[in-house]
């Protein structure tokens, strides 16, 4: 059964201001939506009861790709495609390209939203183990004010976040990676295009005299929600390059994460290969 | 009960307007409302690219989108190829290549493939598969629609 279109109400802000006031007017009562491309989902299978929807897709505010000497900030309405398209995220931060790319295919990826693919929480989705390996800020607002926290404390559980019902994630800050950096992403899944991950890995190290400086591991489809391997990340920050502990690091993964068995993959499936996956990382940094 | 909207829109060059729900999918208000039934629908949920149609320049699953995300945009369906009684120069190529053969993923497919010729003339095949990665075909094997799309970025319709 499909949702139900003539029980729907839309409103369609304009500014960020508008937004706002609608949600703490009636808390709770207007659901946010952006690109559409995984709310439309759900309502078309019927799997989201008609409602009220709050389209944030005019506010312009919440739109562009700025930059500063340490920081790439992207509004929440920032497309895949844009990411793809923008010189400067290829340059500083590569798996969020790889992370873009690997999300659906161009009709999605020219719809689906940065600030959208967060909030809709799914433990999934293509560019949060980007971003936890990154590691972004998110800007909340609300007309209570803005703040600002750490991507990595945002997920609190499956669909569970950070995140008040008057508030909206207006954008997401990433730090340049400074010096001599190495990226790693991989999504595995049962084709390139269109397939939701069976696991998703990114990496980011910071190198500095031989040493790894600076390591985060991000995971998708391993956990209720995207997390950090903080484990597996402990046993290789501060160690040299030439004696990375890849056994003792790949066992410390295993306790990271928590996958469970669905249409997508097995529990089994999912540990092997993202040991395995992890693994080749740790190689590929051994020689970076 | 939501009320109507006075959706207005450019579809392949015209100015349509029609009345319809705000959370109605644009591919229902193709073919219901503007009787467009070219463009498809096949899973309703943005995985297999039936009913790609080109909104402000970039193509979109016409099933995610909702009507009011559409108002004021421009829109090419597959009516809007062929101009008159010539056939673009895709068409004929999936034509002369055998590139349709039930055709439901054809104006999808098309639609798709005039993107990416626009945004980049000379694709080679590895740039023509992920161009035409979000729409499935379950008839050709996906061979001669790669062969035409080659064929009609060559300018040939051989």
């Amino acid at each position: 059964m499909r949702g139900y279109v003539p029980g729907c109400e839309v409103k369609v802000p304009v500014t960020l201001a508008e937004a706002l006031d609608v949600l703490a007017a009636e808390p709770g009562g207007w659901r946010p939506m952006a690109g559409g491309t995984d709310l439309m989902v759900l309502f078309n299978a019927g799997r989201m009861p008609a409602g009220r929807f709050l389209d944030l897709s005019r506010i312009e505010e919440l739109r562009g790709i700025w930059e500063d000497e340490t920081t790439l900030r992207f509004g929440a309405l920032t497309t895949f495609s844009e990411m793809r398209d923008c010189p400067s995220v290829h340059r500083h931060l590569p798996n969020l390209v790889k992370s873009a790319r690997a999300t659906g295919a161009l009709a999605i990826q020219n719809r689906g939203t940065l600030g959208g693919n967060i909030a809709n929480a799914s433990p999934a989705a293509d560019t949060p183990p980007s971003l936890l390996a990154y590691g972004a800020e998110l800007e909340l607002v609300s007309l209570r004010g803005r703040r600002t926290v750490a991507y990595d404390a945002f997920h609190q559980g499956y669909k569970q976040m950070d995140l008040a019902v008057d508030e909206l994630v207006a954008g997401i800050r990433v730090p340049k990676p400074q010096g001599l950096g190495f990226h790693f992403y991989r999504k595995v899944g049962t084709r390139q295009a269109q397939a939701i991950s069976k696991l998703c890995l990114a990496a980011y190290a910071r190198i500095e005299g031989g040493l790894i400086a600076e390591f985060r591991v991000g995971l998708g489809s391993l956990a209720p929600a995207p997390v950090r391997a903080r484990r597996a990340e402990a046993m290789i920050l501060g160690k040299p390059l030439t004696a990375l502990q890849v056994t003792a690091a790949r066992e410390a993964l295993m306790a990271d994460i928590c996958p469970i068995d669905d249409i997508r993959s097995t529990v089994h499936y999912r540990r092997v290969v993202t040991a395995n996956v992890f693994q080749q990382m740790l190689e590929e940094l051994a020689h970076a | 009960m939501a009320e109507k909207i006075r959706l207005q829109l450019t579809v392949n060059g015209e100015p349509r307007s029609v009345e319809v729900f705000p959370m109605a999918r644009l591919v229902d208000v193709l073919r219901e409302e503007l009787k467009l039934t070219g463009t498809k629908e096949g899973c309703g949920e943005g995985e297999c690219g039936a009913c790609t149609v080109r909104l402000d320049g970039r193509i979109v699953n016409s099933c995610l989108i909702p009507a009011i995300q559409a108002q004021g945009s421009e829109l090419l369906t597959v009516e809007g190829l062929a101009e008159q009684e010539h056939l673009h120069p895709l068409q004929q190529a999936f034509h002369h290549h055998n590139g349709a053969q039930c055709g439901f993923c054809t104006p999808g497919m098309l639609i798709a493939a005039e993107d990416l010729l626009r945004r980049c003339p000379n694709p080679d095949e590895g740039q023509i598969r992920e161009g035409l990665s979000g729409n499935l075909c379950r008839c050709t094997g996906y061979v001669k629609i790669v062969d035409a799309v080659k064929a009609a970025a060559e300018g040939g319709r051989a």
